[in-house]
């Protein structure tokens, strides 16, 4: 027995803390890959430590008005207006920008690869019922998806058998939609991330109202005593700085940049 | 196939090479485990033995509980102590969310009545042995509970040990709890989950296999330090 404490004793070793705040960020931020360059940057520039929660964009804002995290950084602008509007939230900043693309199996069977925006998109997968993934996970992507949608004069509610939410984060579905050969909604980033890619392709980008804007949000200290709100503060200044313009705009995977920086700059 | 090929080779790489971020969140993941398997044996060793040996009123309603509970699912019980420690939860002044020790207590919910269940079954044969002695001897409770511990440690062991494989391997609750935060709650089977929703089914399986020889290596540890199975010994 003692022996046993004895080893649990040696494995609970002690751990260096430095400040640290917390930021809920989304999965599609996330794999991107874009945050493993801006960690270490905003340690070595603010001595800030930022922990990051990878949650879905409905996740992420529970996070924030729990008072859980002391920022959080989604993309979805009507739930971050009704987060700052519910008082949870002392303002919304845009960060930066990438963009959501179809993704589909390389035959093309509903013929997306030609079509001129993303209601006709989404009108010739209904047209042929080509199986979809929807992310149904109540996450910015899935937000996007569904406004989509309903753009295009669907409710995603009574669409076929065909149409299948899968209820998880953006890594998953896009494997769920790599066994399947079906279609998806993704972001670049993610999309140029994923490993598991089989038969899928991207078929259709670029239709303006597929662009995703990051916001960053930091969670209202007056709801909130305990939030680090100076750390929230010294990342929102670095976060809209030069030096993330810099490596913002300059990440890419591929030789693809992913994200365009647009920031207002204080100065 | 070839993915749990290349499974078996990343695992190999990453073990050859000591990777850094590999051990870290092994240590990690033994900390939690262990440590809520540690204070979840000191809740429902006792416990079990006691309802072995007690007869009242809702004994046979307590163990059909316990016996349910044993089916507890983690991501319900990640759920209600996220809730719980949540700043706008009751105990949120803590500031235990998102650290180790919110993990320790979900997989502590979780584990007790794994463990409690099992010891009760082990203690309710031997206490059918014991029961004249101890009674002549007009020994109290908690002596009776100690004599029945300490000759039933080897029943307790596989309970114990069943109740770490369950901790060990446990991700729903500690995701919710913990969040999986790099350098801080990540552990081995948070980071699996990570590496699959990414596609990296290599790292994933390899981190996998790392987890599977790890339960390996701490129940041979247990059964070494605590030298079972040896000629003389039983």
């Amino acid at each position: 027995m003692i022996r046993v404490f004895a080893f649990l004793a040696l494995i609970w070793g002690s751990t260096a803390t430095a400040e640290v705040m917390k930021m809920a960020v989304t999965t599609s931020f996330h794999n991107s890959g874009l945050s493993d360059v801006l960690l270490p940057a905003i340690a070595r520039d603010t001595g800030l430590e930022v922990q990051l929660l990878i949650v879905g964009t409905g996740q992420a804002l529970r996070l924030g008005e729990a008072g859980d995290v002391d920022a959080i950084l989604v993309h979805s602008k009507a739930a971050e207006e009704a987060f700052v509007a519910g008082g949870y939230g002392t303002h919304r900043r845009e960060i930066m920008y990438n963009d959501f693309v179809f993704i589909g199996p390389s035959t093309d069977d509903a013929a997306i690869a030609g079509q001129g925006s993303s209601t006709e998109v989404l009108t010739a997968i209904a047209r042929a019922e080509a199986a979809f993934v929807s992310r149904g996970d109540d996450s910015g992507t899935h937000k996007k998806e569904r406004a989509l949608w309903s753009d295009a004069g669907f409710d995603t509610d009574t669409l076929g058998d065909w149409y299948k939410a899968v209820g998880a984060g953006m890594g998953a579905s896009l494997n769920t939609a790599s066994s399947l050969n079906a279609y998806i909604l993704a972001d670049r980033a993610s999309w140029l991330n994923f490993g598991n890619k089989g038969d899928l392709t991207l078929l259709f980008a670029g239709d303006p109202v597929l662009f995703n804007q990051y916001a960053y949000l930091p969670v209202n200290p007056e709801r909130h005593p305990h939030v680090d709100s100076d750390g929230a503060t010294t990342l929102e200044d670095w976060l809209t700085s030069d030096a993330a313009k810099e490596l913002i705009n300059g990440y890419a995977i591929n030789g693809e940049k992913l994200f365009t920086f647009n920031a207002v700059q204080s100065d | 196939m070839n993915d749990i090929w290349s499974g078996l080779q990343a695992a190999f790489w990453l073990l050859i090479t000591l990777d850094r971020d590999l051990i870290e969140i092994t240590l990690r993941s033994l900390q939690v485990s262990l440590s809520a398997l540690v204070i979840a044996s000191a809740i429902a060793l006792p416990l079990g033995t006691w309802l072995a040996i007690r007869r009242f009123r809702f004994r046979r309603a307590a163990i059909a509980a316990l016996n349910a509970l044993m089916g507890l699912p983690p991501v319900v019980v990640g759920l209600i102590v996220y809730l719980l420690l949540s700043r706008s939860g009751p105990f949120g002044v803590l500031g235990l969310l998102f650290t180790p020790t919110a993990m320790i207590i979900a997989q502590v919910i979780i584990i007790t009545p794994l463990i409690a269940s099992i010891t009760h079954q082990a203690m309710r044969e031997l206490w059918a042995e014991y029961h004249d002695l101890l009674i002549s001897l007009n020994t109290s409770n908690w002596q009776r509970i100690k004599t029945l511990i300490f000759d039933g440690r080897r029943a307790l062991l596989t309970a114990s040990l069943a109740g770490f494989g369950r901790a060990i391997g446990e991700v729903g609750a500690i995701m919710i709890v913990g969040g999986n935060i790099d350098n801080a709650t990540r552990v081995l089977t948070t980071a699996i989950a990570l590496e699959t929703g990414k596609g990296d089914f290599a790292l994933a399986l390899g981190l996998g296999f790392v987890l599977i020889a790890l339960a390996l290596v701490v129940n041979f540890a247990i059964h070494v330090l605590s030298r079972t199975e040896r000629d003389g010994r039983w």
